[in-house]
């Protein structure tokens, strides 16, 4: 169980928070427009790396705010935590 | 014969304190600081129980949590029985109970013995090579296998004890008490660290606190007194907590660990009275120190497992400990320093050791010419090949190993003994440090498994970091400590150390013998009965991952998780693979270190705190008019109320009548309610509904369908316009907290553009919902002010009034198709405000129904519950809902997935009233839906989700989804069950009132 440095509420222990999917994918903005097959690239296709990954927690149990953090999947290290609308770091 | 095996100079007994337990029904007498094992060896009893699978007589082979063999079942004469215990960490209280475990009828004569002889026969693999076909008669062997597998008997009645959790947060975690770690815990807190130190034995000290040798010196005074010292002054630290009885059962990332601290067990019963017995410790360190010390290694040999054959460092402990000697007639086989360190302690004793049996052909050793002076013989270069006396071993044979190691040579001797102690080199403890994510890296020189890459802020010091002698671990540790806390200098940098250094070892793992392999029984793991030959056998068959010979033949999976001979395992595959041992790797370590009672792990979550639930501000209503509950999410709600002897099918079916053809009164307060406020919440509304928001006006509710981006439905409900910015949402009482969740998300990463707040106030208010032709009256009743004429006060539409003094809001709104009236209140009134109902009703048979009613009167509409009626693979469009799904709306969550391939197909599964041929016929929720018997195989069209009988109707309705359903009306299908096929019918899913008259009747 790690520990998330909340970017509003400091640390605080995993089970606190949730998790929610890989960062960065935007919903597009005129989804009419898209071919099925664009369409389901935006919904069903995520990355699973080994090593680093841009991931968005909600801190759920504290003040509820949606963040990105940045993990390496192989021993959970957490390189970086940053705030919704932030560029994801270059790691 | 007692006092003859009482050396009297335990330092951990306190001979003025005797204390009585049974053992197998008879009494025996030890002393304070005994634990179980040393007491029973005390009073000269090796044999403590019965091997696995072999039944073979086994006993007492460790002094520390290591013990494969002495695992005893503990009794006292309350409900209180504990399975698989080791005998060597119980310490005895008056009223000690315990028995061996795995025999029938007794530890001395055990029927299961035969196995024994029956063991050519049970090979590795046994179970799955013989038992696997034909596979329908697995159900019959099962019942065998069960009945003669399986170590103690698991409680039948309630744990009756009380258990705790605690998170402790710590700069410096110290594991283990040894020298290295009581060096660790005094620097880390001098330095200002705050520092916790916990060890699973009862005292401090390790091994190093009864060593009283003169090889063993540190500024000049014996190793075990100086330790001493430096623990008297340990103690007085403000900033260091130590926790004895406290044993480390997990290393998990981030530094978490978690601990079994056991606060009673050795107390005598009467004083354990209103205690905590275990407490789980969650501790969250800033830096770990392991010092776990090491576990000596068995000898690989035949019938290496007779009671009587021990490790060499436990005889030392029974003696030098406890005080007690293990025989009269002491044999070590060693290939190391070890078993000499334990003679000399014997022999300062008075206990006779008759000689030692030594692998290496030359020793240039202190130790060992001190052994010699005092008349021990030394066979060196000598093993034994064979160990006799079935209930205790009572000879020996050795033979001389040849230079090779792989054969024996020349004649062979017997010698007599009653005690054999076994030294096979060191085993640093590195379970904790690779359960953290550490990595291992193989020492040749004495064939170990040492930590290399530390995967967190974390140390390995002492013995499990492959420090093996005093000198090592006092130079080695300042050093690593300075490191580690980045300090200059401690305490210990010029310590005057005395200790014998000789660290020449002969490691053979498997020793040689004059008998073929398959004729012997070289015991690999003792509890498991696992041999070498059976380990050959699996690399014979092609096996190859260590981890598939582990299972294929159980090494390391008994409760001892393989402590004493996985190494030995490693050794042999690599030998018989010609592998290198540190390519090969070793299995995994899992936690826990040592089992932990169910009782820690689930604290103080037992009976109603087990999962906690919340109730309605009306409950108690419904507890005091007999209702039964129904758990949905957290929530107790009232699942019907039955009256007098009524069954559940009555109940519903009275409360379902009244409710249509009176009044019915409802506690809908479990109802999600989502509070939407901000200049943006009509757009916000129009982009997470599948309906339009924008002109609903004030004071006028309207239902709405929320998708998932999928397309797939995921919550519906109610939502009112209280004002021009201000919304109240109703979701589902199951989906409250995930829909808050969703809407949340999309607010704050999606459209943060838009001016929304939303507040969660479910539990904020109550909801009495009273419906029926009635209902009118019943709460103008209530609310006498209030104007109920249906031209102001139409369906879907909502007005703010007062009861009494206290505002609140009510809503015109149906669930079940009749006239009804939704009243939220201010949660602390909800019951009040139900009473008053109650009462304003009685006169018209208001009549609560609980959610079974709910469901049923809500079926006779056809109306939808998310969750039973849908699952995520369900489209509006597959509930014949598209009058809901906006066409104009450029966008909302899930619009675009309305229409991808996959879900404007025609042959998705749609939902669809059934009906029976037989109107008394009532199906069963869940079953299958077909078409054509005959076809084979039979093809599945669908399944029924929702099913009741209506007495309004007066007949049976279901609801089910069917592929292609919505184009099927009037179609005959089949409803196949166990005794029969029953014939239904498709059709329409409302089935009542389908004109909507009933809502302003």
């Amino acid at each position: 169980m790690f520990v998330i440095n909340c970017p509003f509420c400091g640390e605080r222990e995993q089970s606190e928070f949730k998790a929610g999917g890989e960062a960065h994918i935007l919903r597009p903005k005129q989804p009419t427009e898209l071919s099925d097959d664009e369409w389901a690239e935006y919904l069903f296709m995520r990355k699973n790396i080994k090593g680093i990954q841009f991931e968005r927690w909600n801190h759920t149990h504290g003040c509820r705010k949606w963040f990105n953090i940045a993990r390496d999947t192989s021993n959970d290290e957490i390189k970086v935590v940053y705030k919704m609308g932030e560029k994801p770091p270059s790691i | 014969m007692t006092k003859n095996l009482r050396v009297n100079t335990g330092k951990a007994i306190d001979e003025t304190y005797r204390i009585s337990f049974k053992f197998n029904g008879s009494t025996y007498y030890g002393f304070k600081g005994d634990t179980l094992a040393s007491a029973l060896l005390a009073n000269d009893v090796h044999l403590v129980g019965r091997s696995f699978k072999y039944h073979r007589p086994r006993g007492i082979m460790t002094a520390g949590s290591e013990e494969p063999n002495a695992i005893v079942q503990l009794h006292d004469n309350s409900s209180r029985t504990e399975p698989n215990v080791r005998a060597t960490e119980v310490e005895i209280y008056e009223g000690l109970e315990a028995t061996s475990q795995n025999c029938w009828p007794s530890v001395n004569f055990d029927i299961g013995g035969i196995n024994n002889l029956l063991s050519p026969l049970l090979p590795a693999g046994f179970y799955y090579k013989t038992f696997m076909w034909p596979a329908s008669f697995w159900k019959n062997y099962e019942y065998f296998i069960r009945r003669s597998a399986g170590l103690g008997k698991s409680p039948t009645k309630p744990d009756p004890d009380v258990y705790e959790h605690r998170y402790i947060h710590c700069d410096v975690l110290v594991i283990g008490s040894g020298i290295s770690g009581i060096m660790a815990a005094k620097i880390a807190a001098k330095n200002g660290f705050k520092t916790l130190l916990v060890d699973e034995k009862p005292n401090l000290g390790g091994s190093t606190i009864y060593q009283e040798s003169n090889y063993f010196k540190i500024n000049n005074q014996n190793s075990g007194s100086w330790l001493e010292k430096e623990i008297n002054e340990i103690k007085k630290l403000k900033n260091l907590e130590i926790k004895t009885r406290t044993s480390v059962a997990a290393y998990h990332g981030y530094n978490f660990l978690l601990a079994r601290e056991n606060l009673t067990d050795h107390l005598p019963i009467e004083q354990r009275k209103g205690k905590t017995r275990h407490k789980l410790l969650k501790i969250r360190a800033k830096k770990v120190i392991s010092a776990t010390g090491s576990i000596e290694r068995p000898m690989i040999f035949d019938n290496n497992d007779r009671p009587g054959i021990l490790l060499s460092s436990a005889i030392k402990k029974y003696a030098d400990f406890f005080g007690v000697a293990c025989g009269k007639k002491n044999i070590f086989l060693t290939n190391n320093d070890s078993a000499y360190e334990t003679t000399i302690s014997l022999i300062q004793k008075g206990i006779n050791v008759e000689a030692i049996v030594d692998n290496r052909e030359e020793v240039d050793s202190k130790l060992l010419y001190e052994v010699e002076k005092n008349n021990v013989k030394i066979f060196k270069g000598y093993t034994v090949t064979n160990t006799f006396g079935y209930k205790r071993i009572n000879k020996i044979s050795i033979m001389q190993i040849s230079n090779d190691g792989q054969n024996v040579l020349g004649s062979k001797i017997y010698l007599a003994c009653d005690c054999l102690g076994v030294s096979g080199g060191w085993t640093p403890a590195v379970h904790l440090f690779t359960q953290s994510g550490g990595k291992l890296k193989f020492r040749n020189e004495d064939q170990t498994f040492i930590p290399n890459i530390y995967p967190s802020d974390q140390l390995s010091i002492g013995a499990c970091n492959g420090d093996l002698t005093l000198d090592e671990i006092l130079i080695n540790t300042p050093n690593s400590l300075k490191q580690f806390f980045k300090i200059k200098n401690t305490e210990y940098d010029r310590l005057e150390i005395i200790s014998s250094t000789n660290k020449s070892k002969r490691n053979i793992w498997l020793l040689p013998s004059d008998k073929v392999i398959g004729k012997t029984k070289s015991f690999v793991d003792y509890q498991n009965d696992a041999t070498a030959k059976d380990i050959k056998l699996a690399l014979r068959e092609g096996f190859r991952s260590i981890e598939h010979v582990k299972r294929y033949t159980t090494t390391g999976m008994g409760t001892d998780q393989g402590k004493l001979g996985n190494m030995h395992a490693l050794g042999i595959i690599s030998e018989t693979a010609g592998a290198k041992m540190g390519e090969l790797g070793t299995t995994t370590f899992r936690p826990p270190y040592t089992p932990l009672t169910f009782g820690t792990i689930v604290g103080r979550n037992v009976g109603e705190y087990f999962d906690i639930f919340r109730k309605t501000p009306i409950h108690d209503f419904h507890v005091e008019n007999n209702a039964e509950f129904e758990n949905v999410g957290q929530w107790k709600r009232a699942w019907y109320y039955p009256k007098e002897n009524e069954n559940m099918h009555q109940a519903v079916q009275r409360e379902s009548k009244a409710a249509r053809e009176s009044a019915g009164i409802l506690d809908a307060s479990t109802l999600g309610k989502i509070d939407i406020q901000g200049t943006d919440a009509s757009e916000f509304l129009n982009r997470v509904y599948t309906n339009a928001w924008s002109k609903l006006a004030i004071g006028k509710c309207r239902y709405g369908l929320m998708l998932n981006e999928d397309g797939m439905v995921y919550d519906d409900g109610v939502t009112t316009r209280l004002d021009e910015n201000h919304y109240i949402m109703t979701t589902t009482t199951g989906g409250a907290a995930n829909v808050m969740g969703k809407l949340e998300d999309y607010l704050q990463t999606e459209w943060p553009e838009l001016d929304v707040y939303l507040t969660s106030v479910t539990d904020h208010f109550a909801t009495v919902s009273v419906c029926g032709p009635n209902s009118k009256k019943i709460v103008s009743k209530v609310i006498p002010d209030l104007n109920f004429s249906d031209e102001s006060f139409p369906h879907m539409s909502f007005k703010n009034t007062k009861i009494g003094k206290i505002n609140c809001r009510v809503m015109r709104i149906s669930f079940t198709g009749e006239h009804s009236y939704e009243i939220n209140i201010q949660a602390n009134y909800g019951k009040s405000v139900w009473e008053k109902c109650m009462e304003a009703g009685k006169h018209h048979n208001i009549t609560p129904y609980g959610t079974e009613t709910m469901h049923l009167l809500r079926a006779e509409k056809g109306f939808i519950i998310v969750g039973q009626d849908t699952d995520a693979t369900m489209t509006p469009i597959d509930l014949q809902m598209d009058w809901i799904v906006s066409k104009k709306k450029y966008d909302f969550i899930g619009k675009r997935s309305l229409y991808r391939s996959d879900t404007i197909r025609d042959d998705r599964k749609q939902l669809v009233g059934i009906l029976t041929e037989d109107p008394n016929e009532v199906l069963e929720e869940g079953a299958q839906i077909i078409a054509d018997v005959n076809k084979s195989p039979i093809e599945m069209l669908g399944h029924i989700t929702s099913s009741y009988y209506s007495p309004n109707l007066k007949k049976s309705i279901a609801l089910g989804v069917v592929r292609g359903g919505k184009n099927m009306m009037g179609q005959k299908l089949i409803i196949p069950m166990e005794k029969k096929n029953i014939n239904v019918t498709v059709t329409d899913p409302v089935f009542l009132d389908k004109e909507n008259k009933r809502l302003n009747a």
